[in-house]
């Protein structure tokens, strides 16, 4: 074959010694774009940085990032930020033993992740930049009282599944859509079965057994040290 | 049947004859009626329980959707109530071809927010195994296209040699399709006696594979007639709907996690090895790719078990494990493509969500645009050029 290209490993020593500056090179220049958009931000030294930015800036932050470069789409997706209303009681009494629960009267408190949050529900993306090697992880605050926020489609049209599926999971309605049908779930279903507090029935019937099988660790005695 | 001409001058019978010519050309054109192909959801050339529903207006298609969902098993939302250690169960089934690639870059998200690495020995032999699984999927997916194509003798010489591989999966890990063998901090169990002359002979017998599939199937003609010039991808649109793997760098990409963003704990850095691109686009030229990575892959293998370091294969992990609050995501690259797990942990024994990025889901989500416009004996084999597995569409 006359037509292969091959390109031999690359050295990554130096790569590695800069990635912080380069991050904080992406998130300055992300926000001479973006400005008031972003919301808070956070960069985990040669690893990784997550960008929050404001509903309204949702498409326009892809815009820029596209133009900076991040012409790949990775994926697109949604969080619920609001602690189980099940708590713990889907545990089975074997892990009540092991990890008992610490503080239980205390009102369960919403956290949220890397990069903050204010309500419970949360869009987020990754796009990468693959000429450079940056990636960069977005995410959006969703009001509790409109779960909406504008279609990606015109930016990446990779986001078009991942927005359905995340319209069907979560039930967040994705503006300007051509087409939020359910992607896996029959055309009938009731609930969002990602949030939260949709019930995991099969778990509800049946009791999960918990942390019984746990094996020695190689080179372990029988009865090993727990955590 | 003669037609009745009716009696005019000879003037108007010409222009009477050129009228109903012109009549019937227009006829030609317009009088072809839409139809509605359903391809599946069970369909040999669907790897599963893909549905096509195919518009179709003679020949070529005007729309094409695809339907899935008849596969899929949420585990996101298993994971979910399962601890970190139960979840490598559950992404085994994830891309069932290449089972333990599944598990790596969970671990290695996991290990990520333990702060957590693995020890030499058991990096390589993850590494290995992981190589191991994207050559008995690869292979699988070589022969498949055959099949596609007509050709039914590469799919029984991919099935056969593929057996070497999965001999050698099953014999460390005893499971053939399903090792769940990867741990946080390293591994289920060290290699048995012998193992690694095995797997080079094993790899020996992959490499003539190699050899006779490229005489037998790339170099035949009918094969490149039907997949050369035919579902092109543009550099651009692919990675605006996130192409990744094969599909990527067979449309001239030269992307490859394993070389420009190695996650720690995988070795890629310790062997000499190269990515393989091709500029065309098509689906000859992701199949292409696809074989020179079986190639580079088997070589990747032989060196590294010259390098296996002896050593510990697990780190010291607690029994119990709670994985520390924060937030990960740790893709790599896997038979089908790039695959990614965004964790995120709150502290307690099970992830509090997993977002589960796989390949196939992104590879598939291309053929709206992609089968526009193209043959009905096309769609075939571009879907079989794409090579997606439904449990990693589907999950």
């Amino acid at each position: 074959m006359s037509d292969e290209t091959a390109v031999d490993t690359v050295d990554e020593a130096d790569v590695v010694a800069e990635t912080d500056e380069v991050r904080e090179a992406t998130l300055a220049s992300l926000t001479d774009e973006v400005g008031d958009g972003i919301v808070e931000s956070h960069i985990r030294p040669n690893d990784d940085i997550w960008v929050r930015v404001s509903r309204d800036a949702w498409v326009d932050t892809g815009m820029a990032l596209k133009s900076m470069g991040f012409g790949y789409f990775s994926f697109l997706s949604a969080i619920d930020w609001m602690p189980s209303p099940f708590g713990r009681d889907m545990d089975s009494q074997v892990d009540l033993t092991l990890n008992p629960p610490e503080d239980e009267d205390d009102d369960v408190v919403m956290e949220t992740g890397v990069a903050g949050g204010d309500t419970r529900f949360q869009v987020f993306a990754r796009v990468n930049d693959i000429v450079n090697n940056r990636a960069i992880t977005l995410k959006a605050d969703l009001p509790d009282d409109d779960l909406s926020i504008a279609t990606w489609i015109p930016v990446y049209s990779g986001a078009n599944w991942h927005e359905r599926e995340a319209a069907e999971m979560f039930g967040i309605d994705f503006v300007g859509h051509p087409n939020l049908r359910n992607l896996y779930l029959p055309g009938a279903f009731e609930g969002n079965p990602m949030r939260k507090d949709f019930a995991l029935l099969s778990r509800r019937i049946k009791p999960w057994p918990g942390i019984v099988d746990v094996e020695p660790m190689p080179g372990e005695d029988e009865e090993g040290e727990d955590a | 049947m003669t037609t009745q001409i009716p009696d005019l001058s000879e003037q108007e019978q010409l222009r009477y004859i050129s009228q109903q010519a012109a009549d019937a050309r227009v006829n030609v054109e317009i009088e072809t009626e839409g139809m509605t192909l359903n391809l599946g959801p069970q369909h040999p050339a669907t790897h599963g329980t893909l549905r096509i529903i195919a518009k179709l207006d003679g020949e070529q298609v005007v729309a094409a959707e695809p339907v899935m969902g008849y596969m899929h098993r949420g585990y996101e939302k298993l994971a979910e109530v399962r601890t970190y250690p139960q979840v490598t169960t559950l992404v085994n089934r994830i891309d069932w071809v290449g089972s333990f690639a599944n598990e790596t870059p969970f671990i290695l998200a996991a290990e990520k927010l333990m702060e957590v690495e693995a020890p030499p020995r058991a990096q390589y032999i993850r590494t290995i195994l992981h190589e191991m699984s994207r050559i008995a999927n690869v292979i699988l997916g070589i022969g498949d296209m055959g099949v596609q194509v007509g050709a039914v003798t590469p799919i029984f010489f991919a099935f056969r040699d593929r057996e070497y591989v999965l001999n050698q999966i099953e014999a460390v890990t005893g499971g053939r399709f399903h090792p769940n063998f990867d741990r946080i901090g390293g591994l289920k169990d060290d290699l048995p006696a012998g193992w690694i002359q095995n797997t080079k002979n094993a790899m020996e017998k992959v490499r003539d594979f190699c050899d006779q599939i490229e005489e037998l199937m790339y170099g035949n003609e009918i094969f490149q007639a039907r997949t050369r010039g035919i579902g092109i991808i543009p550099k651009d649109v692919g990675l605006a709907y996130g192409l990744s793997g094969v599909n990527i760098r067979g449309s001239g990409v030269d992307w490859d996690v394993r070389r420009d963003n190695m996650s720690p704990g995988l070795v890629y850095d310790q062997v000499d090895w190269k990515v393989w691109t091709h500029p065309d686009g098509d689906s000859y030229s992701r199949m292409w790719v696809r074989l020179q990575e079986v190639r580079e892959g088997t070589k990747i293998v032989d060196q590294l078990l010259d390098q296996i370091p002896s050593g510990p294969i697990m780190a010291k992990v607690p029994r119990i494990i709670k994985v520390p609050a924060g937030e990960a995501y740790v893709e790599t690259e896997n038979p089908l493509g790039v695959m990614g797990y965004y964790v995120v942990s709150k502290g307690d024994l099970n992830p509090y969500r997993v977002k589960i990025r796989s390949a196939s889901f992104n590879n598939v989500s291309i053929t709206p645009w992609l089968l526009k416009g193209v043959y009905v004996p096309d769609i075939i084999t571009i879907l079989g050029s794409l090579y997606f597995i439904l449990g990693d569409i589907d999950r």
